[in-house]
């Protein structure tokens, strides 16, 4: 499975977020990459799931990725945590 | 080689109780921190403005907490963090996270360093108990003490653990 995370500019918010779920995955002993880009280079890169702060929803719905999770507290490590893991359910589902 | 991490933010990168009218006066002042120090240009405080304005409020990273910052080539001349407390809180636009009154700007170069001190402000903004303290620090020596706490709490084992 290939994740990104997504900001402005790959180099703050979306580093922020891929050590937070790569350490998620980890605990959950779940093979993915996760890989922090800007908007831009999202746009034309292969990923199956974009976890994006939620201001950016209408700029990642429209990415490549099929699968969308949305975050409000960037460092809530539950948040992130609950989402990202109904999300690896509803796909081994 | 990597550029060494910033310690804990030294005084003078700290602001305490600052007065700002808006959200753009607000990443100014925690920017003027960084230029002052000369860790980076005036331009870079401007792309930090600009960022937010192009880019969206999503750099409020978390409840009252905005996390502004800049691609390294818009200006940084050496890593730092600045961290501003705000008089009053100001709003940037976000629709789960305003107002904010805790502004944690950052200059990165090195990529290695640059997470090292992603993880630190991480680990920052997750410590309620500190974030509380620091938000009610009169001063910017006692705003600096905050820190050393936390980034270093076993030098302060009497500092119970939340």
């Amino acid at each position: 499975m290939k994740i990104a995370t997504v900001c402005g500019m790959g180099f703050g918010t979306s580093m922020m977020l891929a050590m937070q779920v790569r350490d998620i995955l980890a605990d959950e002993g779940v093979q993915a990459s996760v890989d922090p880009v800007d908007l831009g280079s999202f746009k034309s890169m292969q990923a199956d799931v974009v976890i994006a702060p939620r201001d950016m929803e209408s700029q990642v719905t429209a990415g490549p990725a099929e699968h969308v999770v949305l975050i409000d507290n960037l460092v809530d490590r539950d948040e992130v945590s609950s989402k990202v893991l109904e999300l690896l359910r509803s796909l081994a589902d | 080689m990597t550029a060494t991490p910033d310690p804990v933010p030294s005084p003078e990168l700290l602001g305490t109780r600052i007065a700002a009218t808006d959200w753009t006066d607000a990443v100014r002042a925690a920017g003027q921190l960084l230029v002052d120090a000369g860790r980076c240009t005036t331009g870079y405080v401007e792309a930090m403005q600009d960022a937010v304005r192009d880019l969206g409020p999503y750099m409020v990273v978390a409840p009252g907490v905005a996390m502004p910052h800049a691609r390294p080539e818009s200006g940084v001349l050496a890593p730092g963090v600045a961290i501003v407390t705000l008089a009053s809180p100001v709003a940037f636009g976000h629709a789960a996270n305003d107002p904010v009154d805790l502004v944690i700007a950052f200059a990165a170069i090195d990529k290695d360093a640059h997470l090292a001190t992603l993880q630190r402000i991480v680990s920052l903004i997750q410590d309620d108990a500190t974030l509380g303290a620091l938000r009610s620090a009169p001063d910017e020596t006692t705003a600096a003490a905050i820190l050393r706490d936390h980034h270093d709490p076993a030098l302060n084992p009497s500092r119970s653990q939340q």
